[in-house]
């Protein structure tokens, strides 16, 4: 049970995590905490025409909290707005959900299909969605300063 | 030799109380149970005990045969009811050696707590004045007094702790001025164990004429606790953390503010008149137990102190010390692992494994039935000061035993190796 929540993938993505720090340019942020065991993720999210340029965090916390946030980062980045969203839903049912739809495995990659056993732990799915609240919520704010569906050009005063 | 360590009962003195942890373990159902299919190794005691068979039996007895309305009507069973409720008063003072009048009955350390810095400390704090308190504070003697604070205009100071986690009494003492209308602190750090010299701090304050309101959560359950000795004026504990039900737990308040201070809450048991244009309160405890009391949470916590006097509380204490011991020298020979506090402190240990987050040393754990505390610990400055997001902590009680130990310690090693 453990090994199987505690997968090598997983430990790879936490001491190695992708898309992780600061970015020089973004269109949104947002920060995500967990008050019960202080971890903290900040995620940025670019935008561009098409979408999602690039989505970045940075942050400490727990093994599982900093490997879902960089298999988030991977999964997102290069999508619409609307895969995005479908995703981020797939995944928050597939790991928090009480009866997870049956084809949330299939909407997700095999990275983050690997982080189901997630609900098996009901202390630690926060940590697993710690990123992904965030995430809304920058994408949130991403869309409101480009008054609407990706446009690229937003977000002067938050870039940097 | 440490004295504390000979055999529990000295041969040939009758009625001398003894102690076994397999005795004591035997009467707590909960500690037979098995988590993730393994035997339970509850080391989470300084969050919340388990309850002994007499707790459980004393709650169930009461609601059987002596439930009924606490110092309201005259029916008979009313008056049993009073009567259980207040021969409970007379034993929680006991185990604090205080008299019963100076005893308020709370919902637990928070509780009591925030009646104080609202009922005192705004009556007490005006604009410029200080509170101290220390960087061991648990949130719940921390942001109480922050609070008065904003609301009064006074300042908060937080007197800090050395590098081996002891409390700076020379900076306490340097912070203490005549500005300092209250000095709170912690009688024993939940994160630390660090036992905090009270008395010493109430000569300090005494200097200023400063009060001394004291976080009582870790001691009783622990140290043998004596409020006239310490001298302090406020004192607060919870049952749970003593082996009693949640909910319910005690405020010392030294004799002269009993009748002194304006409670924090208002309704029925508490008033002498009421009519809009004018309202007396009673004096006394009832005073700040306005409301119908936690009756049952009242029998539980006599039934707990009853239990703590059933065993030897020295040895009991050597036992949970030679645990500690036995911890803090296993994890001595694990690769990165660390214990933070002092090493004379209560049986708490707060553990830290490199590049090993304490949620996921947790996670580990419990795997292994290992049941300990993840995260801040609702001490974020203590956090801060220590350097670390969070720590994973074993708290001990007399039922825990050297197997626990090996199994706590051998699930360590093995979040060690998972992480690796």
């Amino acid at each position: 049970m453990l090994e199987s929540l505690y997968q090598q993938i997983l430990l790879d993505h936490s001491r190695h995590p992708c898309h992780h720090g600061r970015p020089e340019r973004f269109d949104a942020e947002a920060e995500g905490h967990n008050p019960i065991c202080g971890d903290k993720v900040r995620v940025f999210v670019t935008l561009n025409d098409d979408g999602i340029e690039e989505v970045r965090f940075e942050g400490a916390g727990c093994a599982i909290s900093q490997a879902s946030a960089s298999m988030m980062t991977n999964a997102l980045s290069g999508l619409s707005i609307e895969e995005a969203t479908a995703v981020r839903a797939a995944f928050l049912d597939l790991v928090a959900a009480a009866e997870p739809d049956k084809t949330s495995g299939e909407r997700v990659n095999e990275e983050l299909r690997s982080m189901a056993e997630v609900r098996r732990f009901p202390a630690r799915v926060k940590c697993a969605t710690l990123a992904w609240h965030a995430l809304a919520r920058a994408l949130g704010e991403a869309l409101k300063g480009s008054g609407g569906p990706p446009s690229g050009a937003v977000g002067g005063e938050k870039t940097g | 030799m440490n004295p504390a360590r000979q055999p529990s009962t000295a041969p040939g003195s009758p009625g001398a109380l003894a102690f076994d942890p397999q005795t004591i373990r035997a009467q707590f159902p909960m500690l037979g149970a098995t988590m993730n299919g393994k035997p339970l190794v509850y080391l989470d005691n300084a969050a919340t005990t388990q309850r002994p068979r007499a707790v459980i039996d004393s709650v169930v007895e009461h609601w059987s045969s002596s439930n009924g309305p606490v110092s309201r009507g005259v029916h008979a069973l009313g008056s049993l009811a009073t009567e259980k409720y207040e021969s409970a008063r007379t034993a929680a003072a006991a185990l604090l050696n205080a008299e019963p009048e100076t005893i308020v009955f709370t919902k637990g350390v928070t509780d009591g707590l925030n009646l104080v810095a609202r009922s005192f400390g705004d009556e007490l704090l005006g604009e410029g004045d200080e509170v101290v308190v220390t960087e061991l504070e648990h949130h719940s003697n921390f942001l109480p007094w922050r609070q008065a604070c904003l609301r009064r205009g006074a300042v908060l100071r937080v007197a800090p702790i050395t590098d081996t986690g002891e409390l700076d009494m020379d900076a306490l003492r340097a912070m203490v001025n005549e500005r300092t209308r209250i000095v709170a602190v912690t009688h024993v750090s939940n994160v630390l164990g660090t036992v905090v010299p009270v008395s010493e701090i109430v000569s300090i304050a005494r200097g200023v004429g400063a009060a001394v309101v004291v976080d009582g959560a870790q001691a009783p359950g622990h140290l043998p606790v004596d409020v006239q000795r310490l001298g302090c004026d406020f004192y607060a504990t919870s049952a749970h953390k003593m082996f009693g039900p949640a909910g319910v737990g005690t405020l010392f308040m030294a004799p002269q503010w009993v009748d002194r201070l304006e409670p924090a809450q208002f309704g029925g048991g508490m008033v002498e008149l009421a009519s809009a244009e004018e309202s007396t309160w009673i004096t006394g405890p009832h005073r700040f137990e306005a409301g119908t009391p936690n009756t049952e949470g009242a029998v539980g916590l006599a039934a707990a102190v009853a239990f703590l006097g059933s065993f030897d509380r020295a040895a009991a204490r050597a036992h949970e010390h030679a645990l500690r011991d036995a911890i803090v020298a296993g994890l001595g020979e694990i690769p990165k692992a660390r214990v933070y506090g002092p090493a004379d402190g209560a049986p708490i240990v707060s553990i830290g494994l490199e590049g090993v987050h304490a949620h996921d040393l947790a996670t580990v754990l419990d795997a292994e039935g290992v049941a300990v505390r993840a995260g801040h610990m609702c001490c974020q400055p203590l956090m801060r000061r220590l350097g670390v997001p969070a720590l994973t902590r074993a708290s001990i009680a007399p039922y825990n035993t050297h197997a626990e130990v090996e199994a706590l310690l051998g699930a360590v090693r093995r979040a060690g190796q998972l992480f690796a």
